[in-house]
C-alpha cells in the first residue's frame, strides 16, 4: 500500500445558526493517496463544503487530527504553515469571488509562482506562459482582466493557479459545478491529464454523482455531517447501501431517447 | 392545437452590445405544452425567454414580431405570464414576509383583499409542498434554503394564475436532489393548472425527462427544434449532438481507471 497524502481522523465542527446548534461535521475520517481522486458526494448541508474548508485549515475543527504529507497538518503554525500550504490548493465553484478583481489572467498566476518562489524570477514569465498553455488557454489572454474572460476560462486560471505552485493536492469545490457541459468535459479532461502528469491527489466534492463517478477512483458520501458509505466508485454505485446514495442516484438526469408518445 | 404565442424572425440587441442577442428566431408556442429552451451560456435562450415575456431592458433594440392569438391584446407581465429567475435570493424582496409577496400577485391581479390574499398566499404555498405554509408566510426569504426559496417564487409567479409560466435556469443553483424536486413540481403544476411551461436550461438531459418539445439554441439562433425523443435521439444540429455527447451520466465511462 503507498504512504497516504492526506490522513483525516475523526473530525467534528459546530456552528449554531439561527439559535439552532448545528453539527456540521460529527467524527469524518478520510484519506487521499498520491494519484489517487477522493470523489466527496452529498446533498445541500451535508457538510462537505465544511469539510473542504476544515482540511484546508479555512475552519478550525473542534477535534480530530489530519495528517499531510506525514506532518501534524493541525499543529503547523507561521512560516511552516505558508510553506506546506503550498501543497494544499484548493479551487472553488466561483472563481470570480476567488480572484482580486482587478487582477490580469497573468498576474494571477504570477503572483503564486512569486509567493511559493516556484522558479527562478527570470523564468516567471515563461512559466505563466507554460501554464496557461497547459490548461488550453490562449496566451494573448494574459493581460485581460479576470473579469472580461468566461466562466469557463476563469475556471482554467483558477486550475492554472492551482497546479502553478506543484502542489501534492489540490481540493475541488464544486469546481465544473456552475459550467457548461462542454466547458466541463474539457475541465473534467484536463484535471485528469494534469493528475496522470504529475501524480497531484485530488478531493472532489461535488453533489453532482455522475461528474463525481467519472473522475473519482474512490466515493465518499455524505450526509449530516457524517460519511455515510465509502469505496472504490464503481463498487459503491453499484450497490449503494444509503439512503442518501439511493437518492442521489436516482436523480441523476438521463437523456431521454424514448419518444413518449 | 392552439397557438399561444406565435414569435416571427425575433432579432434583439441590447445597447451597446456589438453583435445581436437573438437573431432571425421564429418559433410558436402550443397553449399546454411544456417546451424547453436549451443552449450554453451565451446561447440566447433567457433573452428570448425575457422576449417572450417583456422583460428585455429599455433601450433594447427588438425587431420582429410577437403575436399572442389567445389573449386579448398583449400579455401582462404577472398576470399572463409568470417568471421564476435562477436566483429566488435576489429576486424576492428580503424585507417583506413570504406572504406579503406571494400573495401581492392575488391583489394585483385577482383584487383579493389584503386578508384574502394572505389566505391565499398559504394556499399557494401549501400547493408548492412547502411544510407548515402558515408558519412560512410568516418568515422572510433568508430563513428559507434554496430550495424552499425557489418554491417561494415558483408559489408568487403562479399566483395570478398565468397562462404561461417561464422557468429560466430556476434548479442551476440547486444540488441534484432539490433540482429534482423542484422539476418535478413545475410539472405538477402547469399539467394541473393546464398552464404552458417554457423551461429554459442548459441541461439536455433535465430538459429530456420533461418536455414535449425542445428548441436549441446557439449564438443567438434557434438551431434545431422538435418533439423531445427526435431531437435527443437523432439530433440534427452540430450543437445538439455536441451537447448530447458532453452528456455525463451514470452510464458514461470513467475518464480515469479503476483504481488498483
Amino acid at each position: 500500500m503507498t504512504e497516504q497524502l492526506l490522513v483525516a481522523r475523526d473530525l467534528s465542527r459546530s456552528f449554531t445558526s439561527g439559535g439552532r446548534h448545528v453539527l456540521a461535521l460529527d467524527g469524518v475520517s478520510l484519506t487521499v493517496a498520491p494519484g489517487e481522486t477522493l470523489g466527496l458526494v452529498g446533498g445541500s448541508g451535508c457538510g462537505k463544503s465544511t469539510l473542504a474548508r476544515v482540511l484546508t485549515r479555512l475552519v478550525a475543527p473542534e477535534a480530530g487530527s489530519i495528517a499531510f504529507m506525514g506532518e501534524d497538518w493541525l499543529a503547523l503554525e507561521g512560516a511552516h504553515l505558508r510553506a506546506a500550504r503550498r501543497h494544499m490548493q484548493m479551487v472553488f465553484q466561483d472563481p470570480l469571488a476567488a480572484f482580486n478583481p482587478r487582477a490580469t489572467v497573468g498576474g494571477v498566476i504570477a503572483d503564486a509562482l512569486r509567493i511559493h518562489a516556484v522558479v527562478p524570477r527570470g523564468e516567471r514569465a515563461g512559466e505563466v506562459a507554460r501554464l496557461i498553455d497547459r490548461v488550453g488557454l490562449p496566451s494573448d489572454l494574459l493581460g485581460r482582466s479576470i473579469r472580461d474572460i468566461s466562466g469557463g476560462q476563469r475556471q482554467r486560471v483558477a486550475i492554472a493557479r492551482a497546479i502553478s505552485v506543484r502542489p501534492r493536492l489540490v481540493i475541488l469545490d464544486e469546481a465544473v459545478s456552475a459550467l457548461d457541459v462542454s466547458v466541463r468535459g474539457r475541465i473534467l479532461e484536463l484535471l485528469v491529464g494534469l493528475q496522470r502528469e504529475t501524480g497531484v491527489g485530488y478531493l472532489f466534492v461535488s453533489h453532482d454523482l455522475a461528474v463525481v463517478r467519472a473522475v473519482s477512483h474512490r466515493i465518499a458520501v455524505m450526509a449530516a455531517g457524517r460519511i455515510v458509505e465509502e469505496g472504490p466508485a464503481a463498487r459503491v454505485i453499484a450497490a449503494p447501501s444509503s439512503d442518501v446514495l439511493i437518492d442521489l442516484i436516482g436523480a441523476v438526469p438521463r437523456l431521454n431517447r424514448n419518444p413518449r408518445s | 392545437m392552439t397557438v399561444l404565442v406565435s414569435i416571427a424572425d425575433l432579432s434583439v440587441t441590447y445597447r451597446r452590445a456589438p453583435q445581436p442577442a437573438l437573431s432571425g428566431v421564429s418559433l410558436d408556442i402550443e397553449a399546454g405544452e411544456i417546451l424547453a429552451i436549451i443552449g450554453e451560456s451565451g446561447s440566447g435562450k433567457s433573452t428570448l425567454a425575457r422576449a417572450i415575456a417583456g422583460l428585455l431592458p429599455e433601450r433594447t433594440s427588438v425587431a420582429g414580431r410577437l403575436a399572442w392569438p389567445g389573449l386579448d391584446g398583449a400579455p401582462r407581465a404577472g398576470r399572463d405570464i409568470g417568471y421564476v429567475f435562477q436566483d429566488p435570493g435576489s429576486s424576492l424582496n428580503p424585507v417583506l414576509t413570504i406572504g406579503e409577496q406571494v400573495g401581492e400577485g392575488a391583489r394585483r391581479h385577482l383584487g383579493l383583499d389584503r386578508r384574502a390574499a394572505e389566505a391565499e398566499a398559504v394556499r399557494l404555498l401549501g400547493r408548492v409542498h412547502l411544510p407548515e405554509p402558515e408558519r412560512i408566510a410568516r418568515a422572510y426569504p433568508h430563513q428559507l434554503s434554496g430550495g424552499q426559496r425557489q418554491r417561494v417564487a415558483i408559489a408568487a409567479a403562479i399566483a395570478a394564475r398565468p397562462r404561461l409560466l417561464i422557468a429560466d435556469e430556476v434548479t442551476s443553483a440547486l444540488d441534484v436532489l432539490v433540482q429534482a424536486a423542484i422539476v418535478e413540481l413545475l410539472v405538477e403544476l402547469v399539467r394541473a393548472d393546464g398552464m404552458t411551461l417554457v423551461f429554459v436550461t442548459h441541461d439536455l438531459a433535465l430538459a429530456s425527462g420533461i418536455a414535449d418539445r425542445v428548441a436549441v439554441m446557439a449564438g443567438g439562433r434557434l438551431v434545431e427544434l422538435g418533439p423531445t425523443a427526435e431531437v435527443v435521439g437523432l439530433p440534427r444540429a452540430a450543437e445538439t449532438a455536441a451537447l448530447v455527447a458532453a452528456h455525463i451520466d451514470l452510464a458514461t465511462p470513467p475518464l480515469i481507471g479503476e483504481a488498483s
